[in-house]
This record gives C-alpha cells, sequence and structure tokens, in this order.
C-alpha cells in the first residue's frame, strides 16, 4: 500500500478567524465568511445560549428530568446547521439540542426526551434530524448509511454527524469512519472536543496528537478549528460539506471548545476541574468575540442586538410555555410503534393495560 | 413473481436463499444485500452466489470487515428509503453488532412513534452440527427474541426458507433471520409461488395423537426422525415446526399441545432462560388442564458450545427425543 498521507492531516493549530480580541487573524487558507453569514450567526448565537440557559432553568424548576447543555459550545452548534441545507441530514448526540432547533425543530418537541413524555419528540423526517443518540457514537454508522443511500439513490444529500471527544474511544466511531471513507459516502464528522467525557479529561481519553489525525488510519482528512470562533467553524465546516456534496468524500473536523457546565445537573464538576481553569474559557466566549468583531466592524449595533435579545427571548417564553404544559402519556400508547401490527402477545398485554385503566376509573 | 408463479424446482436450502434474494433484488430495486465476503465469493456458505454480477456493486456489495458497522450503516439506508439485507457471517461473530440490534434496530420505531421504521433483515447462519470450531456454532435466538422491537425466524426446510425470506425482505419490520448451518445442504421440491404461513404461524409437520414434539430450525429434522422412529414402535407422535420465534404462534402450539395433552420442546440452543424455557412456561399457562404431564425439554447442555469432537454430546438426537417421551408419565394415564 503506498500513498501520501499528508493531505490527510490536520493544520498543527486549530483554524482561528476572528481571535478572541475580536480581530480577524488573516488565515491564509480560509476566507473569512460573508458579513450577512456572520450576522445571522451572531442573531443564532444568541438565540442558542438563551435556549441553552432556559433549558437548564427549566431542569431547577423539574420541569426537565436533565439537560446536558452546550453552554459555551454555542458555535458549534451554530455552525453545524448554518452550513447545511434543506437535502442534508445532521445526527446530533445528547448535548446537540441547539442544532437541532438550528435545523428547525421546535425546541419543546426536541426537549421532549428530557422532560420524559416520549423518547424522540419530533419527526425526523421534517427537518432531516436524527433523534438524539444517548448511546455513544452509535448514531455515526447511520449517519453514513444515509449518505450512502442517497448516494446510491443519486441525491445530493451531506450528513452531518456529529459525536463529542468521548465518543471517539467507541468502536462505532471508527467503524463509522472506515466506511464511509471506504463507501466515499458524503458525511462531514464532527467532533466537538469539549475537553471532557463527563469527568474524563482528555488526556485520559487519548494519546492522540489530537483527535483530527484518527482520520489519518481511515483516509480521512482531519483539520482542527477553533471551537469559539463561528466564523472559523463556517469556513472549515462550510468547506467540508461542498467537499463531501461534490464526491470528495468523508471529513473529519476537531473543533476545540469547552464546556462550561458540569455534564448534567447531575454532575458536580468541581470534583474534577478547577474554578480557575473554566474561567479562562470565560474571555473565550464564542458570543462575545463575533459580537466585538461585528461591532467594529459598524455590522451590528445595539438596536439590532436589542432584536437579536428580543427574538431569543420569544424563544424561551414558547420553550417555558411548552414544557409547563403538562402532559399525560396516554398508557394505551405503550404498545403502538413496537410492530407495523402488534403481536399476539402484545394486543393481550395492551388489554391487560386496558382493563386496569377500566377498574381504576371504576374505583374514581 | 409472475415468471416463477408455477415453478417447482428441487433446491437446496443455501440454493432456495439465494433464490429468494434474487428474486426479492429483481421485485424490488430498493433491496440492497450487503456484509463481508458476500461479493465476488459470493458468501462464505454461498447463500448470495452471483449476486454481485447479475445487479451490480451497487445492489450486493462487500463490506469492510465490522459487524456493529454494516447493521448501524443499515440502518442509515433503511432510515433513507431502502431495504438492506445484510450477512453476518456467523452466530457469534454478530455480537459486536448487538449493540446496534438492541439499542437501534429493535426500538427505532418506537422511540420515533413510528416515524422511522426500519424495514431490514439481519442474516445469520447460525447453530451447529458441521463440525465448526469455537465461535462458530452458537445458538443466539434467546438474545433477539428476548429484544421487542425484532421479528426472529428460524427456517427449517427449503421452501420455507425462500418463503420466509421473501416475507422478511418485504416486511415493515426489522427481521433477524436465522439459518440453521446444517441444513444448508437439506433439498426439496420448492414450488417458488406456493403460499406458505407467513411469518408468526407455526406449522404441524406431522400428525399425531399420543404426543407433541416442539421444533425449530435445526431441530425440526431431529423431531421429525424421532417421530418416525416412534411410530414403529407403536407411538404416534406430532411434530409442530415453529418457523417464527417472534411473533410466537400461540394459537397452533397451543392446539396442538391439548390435541395430545403431553408435549417436549427440542432446541439445540442452551436450556437455561431460552426459548424452550418461554415455550414451556406460555404453554403451560394456557393448557395446564390439558397436559397429562409437565412439558419436557431437551435442549443444548448449559455449557459454552463444544469443540466439534464432542458437539454431539450437545446436539439433541434421536434417542435423547425419545427417552424424554418416554418420561411422559404414561403410566399415570
Amino acid at each position: 500500500m503506498t500513498g501520501d498521507a499528508h493531505h490527510l492531516l490536520p493544520s498543527p493549530e486549530p483554524v482561528t478567524l476572528i481571535g478572541v480580541d475580536g480581530q480577524a487573524t488573516g488565515d491564509p487558507g480560509h476566507a473569512v465568511p460573508d458579513d450577512t453569514e456572520l450576522v445571522r450567526g451572531l442573531a443564532a448565537l444568541i438565540t442558542a445560549r438563551r435556549l441553552n440557559d432556559q433549558a437548564y432553568a427549566l431542569v431547577r424548576q423539574g420541569r426537565l428530568a436533565v439537560y446536558p447543555s452546550s453552554h459555551g459550545q454555542e458555535a458549534c452548534q451554530v455552525a453545524a446547521a448554518q452550513v447545511l441545507t434543506g437535502d442534508d441530514w445532521l445526527f446530533p448526540t445528547y448535548r446537540d439540542t441547539v442544532a437541532a432547533v438550528g435545523r428547525g425543530v421546535d425546541p419543546v418537541e426536541a426537549l421532549t426526551l428530557l422532560k420524559g413524555d416520549w423518547h424522540c419528540g419530533y419527526d425526523p423526517y421534517d427537518h432531516k434530524v436524527a433523534p438524539h443518540a444517548t448511546p455513544l457514537a452509535t448514531q455515526l454508522p447511520h449517519a453514513v448509511g444515509v449518505a450512502h443511500a442517497a448516494r446510491l439513490r443519486g441525491e445530493p444529500t451531506v450528513v452531518m454527524a456529529m459525536c463529542g471527544d468521548g465518543g471517539t474511544s467507541e468502536g462505532d466511531f471508527h467503524e463509522a469512519l472506515n466506511f464511509a471513507a471506504v463507501l466515499k459516502a458524503p458525511v462531514v464528522f464532527f467532533v466537538q472536543n469539549n475537553e471532557y467525557a463527563i469527568s474524563v479529561p482528555l488526556a485520559r481519553q487519548t494519546a492522540a496528537p489530537s483527535l483530527a489525525h484518527k482520520g489519518i488510519g481511515y483516509g480521512v482528512p482531519g483539520e482542527r478549528v477553533d471551537g469559539n470562533d463561528l466564523a472559523a467553524l463556517l469556513a472549515v465546516l462550510g468547506a467540508a460539506v461542498e467537499r463531501a456534496r461534490a464526491g470528495g468524500g468523508p471529513q473529519l473536523i476537531e473543533a476545540h471548545t469547552y464546556r462550561m457546565q458540569a455534564h448534567t445537573n447531575a454532575d458536580d464538576a468541581t470534583r474534577y476541574r478547577k474554578d480557575d481553569e473554566v474561567a479562562a474559557w470565560v474571555e473565550r466566549d464564542p458570543i462575545t468575540r463575533l459580537e466585538r468583531h461585528l461591532r467594529e466592524r459598524g455590522l451590528v449595533d445595539d438596536e439590532q442586538l436589542a432584536g437579536f435579545a428580543a427574538t431569543a427571548e420569544q424563544l424561551a417564553a414558547h420553550v417555558r410555555d411548552g414544557l409547563h404544559r403538562d402532559i399525560e402519556p396516554d398508557p394505551a400508547k405503550l404498545f403502538d410503534h413496537i410492530y407495523a401490527e402488534p403481536t399476539p402477545q402484545l394486543r393481550e398485554q395492551a388489554a391487560l393495560v386496558a382493563d386496569e385503566l377500566d377498574r381504576e376509573g371504576a374505583l374514581r | 413473481m409472475t415468471a416463477t408463479a408455477t415453478e417447482h424446482v428441487k433446491l437446496t436450502m443455501a440454493q432456495a436463499l439465494n433464490r429468494a434474494l434474487r428474486d426479492s433484488l429483481a421485485a424490488d430495486p430498493t433491496v440492497v444485500v450487503f456484509g463481508e465476503d458476500v461479493g465476488a465469493l459470493g458468501g462464505v456458505f454461498r447463500i448470495t452466489d452471483g449476486l454481485t454480477a447479475e445487479f451490480g456493486e451497487d445492489r450486493c456489495f462487500d463490506t469492510p470487515l465490522a459487524e456493529s458497522g454494516i447493521v448501524g450503516v443499515a440502518v442509515g439506508m433503511a432510515m433513507n428509503g431502502l431495504r438492506p439485507v445484510v450477512e453476518m457471517q456467523f452466530d457469534a461473530f454478530a455480537y459486536p453488532a448487538f449493540e446496534q440490534i438492541v439499542s437501534h434496530v429493535a426500538k427505532m420505531r418506537n422511540r420515533t412513534r413510528g416515524r422511522v421504521t426500519l424495514p431490514m433483515v439481519i442474516r445469520i447462519p447460525y447453530a451447529g452440527g458441521i463440525g465448526g470450531v469455537e465461535h462458530h456454532c452458537d445458538s443466539s435466538e434467546a438474545y433477539y427474541a428476548h429484544t421487542p422491537g425484532l421479528h426472529v425466524v428460524a427456517p427449517a426446510t427449503p421452501a420455507d426458507a425462500y418463503a420466509l425470506l421473501r416475507e422478511a425482505i418485504a416486511s415493515p419490520d426489522p427481521v433477524v433471520f436465522l439459518e440453521p448451518k446444517k441444513l444448508y445442504w437439506s433439498k426439496e421440491e420448492v414450488e417458488l409461488a406456493a403460499p406458505v404461513p407467513g411469518i408468526g404461524r407455526a406449522v404441524v409437520r406431522r400428525e399425531g395423537t399420543d404426543a407433541t414434539l416442539i421444533a425449530y430450525g435445526p431441530t425440526v429434522p431431529v423431531a421429525l426422525e424421532a417421530a418416525a422412529v416412534a411410530a414403529q414402535e407403536g407411538r404416534s407422535l406430532q411434530v409442530v415446526d415453529l418457523r417464527s420465534i417472534v411473533p410466537f404462534d400461540d394459537e397452533t402450539v397451543c392446539a396442538a399441545v391439548r390435541s395430545t395433552g403431553r408435549a417436549v420442546v427440542v432446541a439445540e440452543s442452551s436450556g437455561f432462560a431460552s426459548v424452550s424455557s418461554e415455550i414451556v412456561a406460555r404453554v403451560t399457562e394456557r393448557c395446564f388442564h390439558s397436559l397429562h404431564a409437565p412439558i419436557r425439554r431437551v435442549t443444548g447442555f448449559d455449557i459454552p458450545y463444544p469443540p466439534p469432537k464432542l458437539e454431539h454430546f450437545q446436539l439433541p438426537g434421536v434417542d435423547r427425543v425419545l427417552d424424554a417421551v418416554d418420561d411422559l408419565q404414561w403410566e399415570d394415564r
């Protein structure tokens, strides 16, 4: 076997287009996206942050069982959705509610699983967003299958397949990359490296030079990007989507970001990381950085920002209303959708529950 | 199907399965076949022989050697409008795909309230009796049968292999299709378009009045042979072939057991917490007052599948079946 692996190597440092100070870095390989894309992205970032913080508050109020927040990772969430077209698919993890909402999924439906009313609350075909995957990396082979089926049918679909740093240790991550490469499937594997898999830091997760290097073994080009720089994410992910759509095959993108909050409300991050580590990431916040950049270039002003905040507030109110609505799931539905037609055994069991409910009703 | 409407052919089970795949590929352009070695080689058991040549690389293709990836990719293809039929090379080699099967294949319809369905077939050459070395002879049906959302099917004849595989591929639900390896070379006249009972229906393979043998997959011929021997000894044994483990045909099985009042379940798999235990439990619950004796089981022992030189001790044989029949408390009648 021969072949030059150099084109597979990620850049030595993550691609950054707008620095922490809000100034353009002048990266030779990537142009800063159009102004309209950046302004649109800032509006989406502000909504994303509000959605994260609203959902987190609803956990404390007992309206959600749990919420894995992407607070601090909103640039990744926004970019993943923004670079796709309506033909494309998004495969989210449980921390990617905001990306799903970015595709058009109603946030109340996106949070159904975490509220406990049912599992997947939305129709995956409506916005081409797969159900949130909880078992790590298991959704990645599905993403490859959707992409391969689209290719066989001559459709222009590209699939954005998301996972976290921990997910890259799972077998399905590796099998999915290998399948995608061999099948030349139009998939962009997008890893949000937020430094922790619950409590386990990256250094205990991998000895690889970077997560993007993991593509080399499969012939998949890797790239690293500043995960708190929306401009860089739009440029790098956008180029990967374009390449995949043109038949160039899969790519692996690692975004360097940080999980600002605990894994979920059930986690205690003070047991495994120091406050000053978290504080250092505050100044790299994706929203302040982009806002500073756009203000300095005169592309947004206070009035526009107030408008973005008002839109975000409307979405938060919609989420609050939706999640404060008490839904009594119908027990009879327990037996629906196991098979196209219930088996005789399931009919018997459904009748048993119906009988229990009848007797309960008679006692009331 | 019209071209084959009256076609009678003598086929081995392997050929019948190959024919079912071919006819399904020809009938439905969304059917795709893939797995390890299924292309140029035609599969290690030649079940996919000639399919790539006839239908092209897009319809039947070799994959990397990764079972979880194979099943996971099939999930995505089924989500996006295709009907994948994947081959796991051997029973025990399907275990890497277990998480995909249990967490996604079985649950997708339910997780999404019927919006995403997975019409796909996972073909698994299974069970022993071919002198296979370790990890090639597992009876893994209980794992799949225990998982709600999967259909689990095991044919015992070439005709059933053809009909059930065609039906499995056409099914709107995922089907785990267990192919008894030792029956791949069994041969019979198959009428390809003959109407046969569908998935979920058992059949009575041999009528009898004294006791009922309940078998599926590789133990059906054992039960039939036992019944033939018993007949020479003056005992009339009925043989029921389950064909489908999930859905389970309580109606046919219970009617059969009620008609004789005695039953023996014959299965290759280890007996503890198995499909055979389930059969005994549900038949006892439904037919207690028709039973003249506790239902007996003849199963594999609760040991890892033994090496080839010892496998005949593990496999239910005619003598063990007849001994179990002898134990059905005839003197108490």
